[in-house]
């Protein structure tokens, strides 16, 4: 009966979404960038590029992290939460793709990086990035499907080409996420002492291995709830450990090279800045120094509230270089309309519930 | 030879006629409310600025190095030798990293058009200066606050000006060096921060500063696939030799047995 009760919450919630969603895709459509965002000339990114691209990319990150630790590694025993790791990139890059249609000024023109080139843009590169591990993804997700229909030819070709397209994977990747942070050294005069500095590629490439652990644990307890299966617990916490070493590092070269620019003293001064800067860093430090505790190792809901913790640590990281950062030398103060918020819930909306169409018809999490 | 401008803001009596022929140049609507927005936008690719009793002029500086021309994932922005910056709207997807990484924050969007949105900006008259006229604003301007000429020449004049009368002026041109040196240059009486110029900019020219992540991307693909295939290959070797070392089955051993059994017998 319970259950019957959360389902119809969920589903007229869903819905609500996605009508919502509908209405601000007809406003950015038939009425323009002008009509269903906030963007001026003074402020021209917005949500839909510090959550839509950069978050998403960044929560996707759990597909290339698994795919090296299992089939590069040869760390087995993470093998039975590979698969929901690679869909679950699938479906960020994806939506990622169906973001930048929103965003673009004219989407139809997606394509054009990929013949009028500009190697000396980042832009280039991203876009490069994006369509090519897409599609290695499409094709690492692929055998699920393959399983699904019981076509044997094109399983074994995918199985044929399987490890240099995991290698092509990985790099993409790598290239993939530093690149979003190569995108903001171009702003050296924009861009807030406290996230503007040579190393943000660096940071953006080990805090996505952060983050992508940490969906990982996050998607995994879900599942675990929604589909009644038992917890992978050892694997958590083996991924537990490794997130908790890899938030360590990350925050410390933050501070040291914090420290080596001079720009620690920005963090207390009491601005807008600063206070967004220290959430950012206390939810990846509590998240660290919780994982460190064996008590918290021991317990599912422990684990995952510490994932919960790094995945907001890392949202408001990307939010910070992307839109706090930005303000104050762009002389703009920047507030997402309605219809911005309406399509990101209903991209994440339609995210959660392929997710789950998908888990549930394909052989996701049973694999041989 | 480079084409520039040279604003002279002591010059300056704000009367507007340089975005008014402007706006005649580009076909854009031109009426009195238009006039008093002091800020650049779709409609309005030049602005005169009012900092109390002084006028200040707002337009794209067409950079030495555009940081617009080098971000732009298509292509759509060129430096040409004449000086200015052009735009290709029929390469442009509309992605605005342009805007975003301007450091004058000079290129604006159509916001308003669903259909086919443009990025506008000034390109220093491109056509009128090919066919050897000077720039729409330069023919406008009563006083002579601007002038258009080769960047050398003006760069002189600047100059010349500054050491006539040392008091008129703040001893610097404005566009010489920022961001590696811009098209349009700028004189003032009084520090450039006072009539709305940005004085935080690095005196050195800004698409370095990703070009030099973007070249090492060559060494990290190679590096990268070498790397995760030996740490590919080491690992599952791991495997192969457990297997080779496992007490033997009722199964024919593959050629990678016989290479490991051999090897370890030597």
């Amino acid at each position: 009966m319970m259950s019957r009760v959360h389902s119809y919450i969920w589903t007229a919630i869903f819905v609500l979404l996605m009508a919502a969603g509908g209405y601000a895709t007809i406003l950015r459509f038939v009425f323009g960038l002008g009509a269903a965002t906030n963007l001026t000339d003074q402020f021209p990114w917005g949500l839909w590029i510090g959550f839509d691209v950069l978050c998403g990319v960044g929560l996707a990150a759990g597909g290339f992290t698994l795919v090296a630790a299992v089939h590069i590694f040869n760390i087995e025993r993470y093998k039975p939460i590979l698969r929901p790791a690679i869909l679950t990139a699938f479906l960020g890059y994806l939506l990622v793709c169906a973001a930048l249609m929103f965003d673009l000024g004219r989407p139809w023109r997606i394509w054009h990086p990929l013949v009028m080139w500009n190697h000396h843009s980042v832009m280039f590169e991203v876009g490069w990035c994006v369509t090519l591990y897409t599609t290695v993804l499409a094709l690492e997700f692929s055998p699920v499907v393959f399983e699904k229909l019981g076509w044997k030819a094109p399983l074994d070709a995918i199985h044929a080409i399987s490890v240099p397209l995991m290698i092509l994977g990985v790099v993409l990747s790598t290239l993939h996420q530093s690149s979003l942070g190569t995108l903001y050294l171009i702003v050296p005069e924009k861009l807030h002492p406290l996230w503007y500095s040579p190393m943000l590629p660096f940071f953006f490439f080990i805090s996505s291995i952060a983050v992508g652990l940490a969906m990982t644990i996050f998607e995994s307890w879900h599942s675990s709830r929604a589909f009644g299966r038992q917890l992978e617990l050892p694997l958590l916490q083996g991924m537990g450990r490794v997130l908790a070493v890899i938030l360590s590092f990350y925050l410390v070269l933050r501070f040291a090279d914090l420290a080596q620019r001079g720009s620690l003293k920005y963090a207390t001064d009491g601005t807008v800045e600063s206070w967004l800067f220290l959430l950012e860093i206390g939810l990846m430090l509590l998240a660290a120094l919780l994982l460190f505790q064996n008590r918290i190792n021991q317990s599912p809901s422990a684990l995952y509230g510490c994932a919960v913790l790094t995945v907001f640590g890392f949202v408001t990281n990307r939010m910070n270089v992307s839109i706090t950062g930005i303000e104050r030398a762009s002389g703009a103060h920047y507030i997402p309309r309605w219809s911005e918020v309406a399509v990101t819930l209903a991209i994440v909306a339609f995210g959660f519930a392929v997710f789950r169409l998908a888990v549930k018809n394909l052989p996701i999490f049973s694999e041989a | 030879m480079a084409r520039a401008i040279l604003y002279d803001s002591t010059l300056c009596i704000g009367c507007r006629e340089c975005e008014k022929a402007c706006s005649a140049k580009w076909g854009l609507p031109y009426d009195d409310s238009i006039s008093k927005e002091e800020k650049l936008s779709a409609h309005k690719l030049t602005t005169i600025r009012t900092f109390g009793e002084r006028f200040s002029r707002k337009l794209c500086m067409n950079c030495n190095e555009p940081t617009c021309a080098s971000v732009c994932p298509v292509g759509a922005f060129t430096k040409t030798a004449l000086g200015p910056v052009v735009y290709d709207a029929e390469k442009c997807m509309g992605c605005r990293y342009c805007m975003e990484a301007c450091p004058f924050q000079v290129p604006t969007y159509e916001w308003d058009k669903p259909i086919a949105p443009r990025v506008r900006k000034c390109d220093m008259c491109f056509d009128r200066q090919t066919a050897g006229k000077v720039t729409a604003c330069t023919e406008a301007c009563p006083v002579q606050a601007t002038i258009n000429g080769e960047r050398d020449a003006l760069v002189a004049e600047a100059r010349k000006r500054l050491a006539d009368k040392p008091k008129d002026y703040y001893q610097k041109i404005y566009g010489l060096e920022e961001v590696g040196g811009t098209s349009v240059l700028m004189l003032s009486a009084v520090p450039f921060e006072q009539i709305g110029l940005n004085v935080n900019l690095p005196h050195t020219a800004l698409p370095p500063l990703t070009m030099q992540v973007l070249n090492m991307i060559p060494d990290i693909v190679a590096a990268g696939g070498v790397l995760l295939g030996g740490i590919f290959w080491l690992t599952h070797r791991k495997n192969a030799v457990a297997r080779a070392e496992r007490p033997a089955r009722a199964r024919t051993p593959g050629l990678a047995d016989e290479v490991l059994a051999s090897g370890r017998k030597r």
